[in-house]
């Protein structure tokens, strides 16, 4: 493990892809310090709505930018929303890389009825798109940010479970589990000390890959009106503000849509080297 | 069939057992205890999960999947009219996601670590990060609003709204399929752009692991020209793994063409489900996301099918 972590480190991929998810979350966590406008005011919204990218305002500061329909300023709110789909993907991809684990897990261990009732719920679960599932989940409820997370976690697990439980099987045929096994180990402990840890490795790379669709899920849900709600700032509904106004300004929906897109590729960018330095023939 | 079994009862568990009250959201905020109680009673939540499941299945069997509360109109005719335009959608785009992807993919694989596959890559890693609702807008820009301002020739703009012009009921059949084409074409290049994307990743990887294989290695030293090598043994034994990631990508391809319908008011599943869901209709809700997950099973099975077709080992 530790040695092919020292490879993924060297994989120029997981490095540009760790430049791209460290700008992005440094430009989130110092925002209250280095965004150049309050994002949420709006000030003399007749002066100050629609400035194009590097116009500068009534105030004389310059929007890099641009403004949005009210007057705020974008990059501020960029950064801010950097904060909100950061924590919300990574929150969720976690969230459910460990209910996906602890459930494969137990269908690899236990076998039989349990694994059956398992795997077909989690072969159920994954038939449905992830976006009709989550749309009807939300569906019955108000949006907030601890609940996206929670439906996004929710409707994640699947593929982390199919990994994690062909893994722990492949671990567990294994001679050093049988070894343990003959020494007295309870299941918990077999587990917990033997195998998840040598078939962690797919579920990190499924968690990476699992970030960036939660982010661009997370602005999907925002995007449809139904995610974390006005006014915080977040990517999903700066692109959504944006498509109101697509004609007068255009640049309002882009810088947004930019950033999703630029967040999921480092997060792809980490998982496939990450990937690739796990597997000998790929080096 | 098993598996059709089984999605109705995860969407049915999964509606159920997350907490809300869709009575409640059904008579709004202000509405007193005895409005929710008619409520519930005649949306059928008075009674305990076992019997509502039971019910549920029956009628879903049955064919009557109840009236949609806010269309009042049964929630099959909302379906019914919905589903075509949703396959339409979707099928075009997986058979340019799959001819588009393939092609890309076999360039790529064929042109490795020269400057094209290099570029190629990029591009298809930034493309297959995007957000479909984000692309979807960039068109619209683009080639509806964008055609229209900056004067470009009319092969070259889109209408960005429906499935069909206001004046479509005038023309026509041919004009009227021209009509309908048209509207297809920015709601079809947003998925399919989104899809070869994804699909010539998969299919570069697939193509490089049998380009190393020894048989290959024997065609091409035989004196085989490279697109017959490509053609007749790289790309037989790559499509296999592109088969199957076929049947994987369904469910994808449906989250995506939620976006799109909605974006370009395409009148499809998707479209009905995110309306049903803002206004809590849900009876539509269930059904659709039953819908759903029937046509991604009905999907693998032709993807099955298909495999059965691709490879030779198993046409016995």
């Amino acid at each position: 493990m530790t040695a092919s972590l020292r490879f993924a480190l060297r994989d120029r991929r997981v490095l540009a892809g760790g430049a791209i998810l460290g700008a992005f979350a440094l430009a989130g966590l110092l925002a209250p310090w280095i965004v150049p406008h309050d994002p949420l005011a709006q000030p003399d919204i007749l002066r100050t709505r629609f400035l194009a990218p590097l116009a500068a305002g009534p105030d004389g500061a310059v929007r890099w930018l641009g403004t949005d329909q009210l007057g705020r300023d974008l990059l501020s709110r960029l950064a801010y929303g950097a904060r909100i789909s950061l924590a919300v993907g990574v929150l969720a991809a976690v969230l459910a890389a460990v209910i996906g684990t602890a459930i494969g897990a137990f269908a690899a261990l236990f076998r039989g009825a349990v694994e059956r009732v398992l795997m077909a719920a989690t072969d159920a679960a994954l038939a449905l798109p992830r976006l009709v599932l989550l749309l009807a989940l939300v569906a019955l409820l108000s949006p907030s940010a601890p609940l996206v997370v929670l439906v996004l976690a929710l409707t994640g697990w699947m593929p982390v479970a199919r990994l994690a439980r062909a893994e722990v099987l492949g671990v567990l045929g294994r001679p050093y589990a049988d070894a343990a096994r003959a020494a007295g180990s309870s299941p918990v402990r077999l587990l917990v000390r033997h195998l998840l840890p040598n078939a962690l490795t797919p579920v990190i790379v499924a968690t990476a890959l699992g970030v960036g669709n939660a982010i661009t899920l997370e602005a999907g849900l925002a995007f449809l009106g139904l995610g974390i709600p006005a006014p915080t700032p977040s990517w999903g509904n700066m692109i959504a503000s944006g498509r109101d106004a697509l004609v007068q300004a255009p640049w309002i929906a882009t810088f947004p849509g930019l950033a999703v897109a630029l967040a999921v590729v480092g997060c792809n960018l980490v998982g496939d080297g990450i990937r690739d330095a796990m597997d000998p023939t790929a080096r | 069939m098993g598996l059709v079994f089984a999605v109705v009862t995860v969407t049915f568990l999964l509606l159920n057992l997350a907490p809300g009250d869709p009575a409640q959201l059904w008579v709004g905020p202000g509405a007193g205890a005895a409005d929710l109680e008619a409520a519930r009673r005649a949306l059928g939540l008075d009674r305990p999960l076992p019997a509502r499941y039971v019910t549920w299945l029956g009628t879903i069997v049955r064919g009557d999947w109840g009236t949609s509360l806010a269309q009042q109109r049964p929630v099959t005719r909302v379906l019914a009219d919905a589903v075509p335009y949703t396959l339409l959608l979707s099928g075009a785009s997986l058979l340019l996601t799959y001819l588009g992807g393939i092609i890309v993919g076999l360039v790529q694989a064929v042109k490795r670590a020269r400057p094209l596959d290099t570029a190629l890559t990029v591009l298809t890693l930034f493309v297959y990060g995007m957000p479909s609702y984000w692309l979807a807008l960039i068109l619209v820009l683009v080639f509806a609003y964008g055609a229209a301002r900056f004067g470009w020739p009319a092969w070259l703009q889109f209408p960005a709204m429906g499935a069909a012009g206001l004046d479509a009921d005038f023309l026509t059949p041919g004009q009227r399929l021209l009509d309908r084409l048209e509207h297809l074409v920015l709601p079809l290049t947003t998925l399919s752009l989104l899809g070869i994307a994804g699909t010539a990743r998969y299919v570069r990887g697939a193509a490089i692991d049998v380009r190393q294989q020894d048989y290959v290695r024997t065609a091409i030293a035989k004196g085989l020209p490279t697109p017959t090598v490509v053609r007749r043994h790289v790309l037989r034994s790559a499509l296999l793994p592109v088969v199957t990631l076929l049947g994987l990508s369904l469910p994808a391809l449906f989250s995506g063409t939620v976006f799109v319908e909605v974006i370009f008011a395409w009148p499809g599943m998707g479209r009905e489900l995110v309306g049903a869901v803002s206004a809590r209709d849900y009876p539509v809700v269930m059904a659709a996301t039953a819908v759903f997950g029937a046509l991604v099973v009905l999907g693998n099975l032709l993807a099955d099918l298909l495999y059965a077709a691709v490879d030779p080992r198993l046409r016995r």
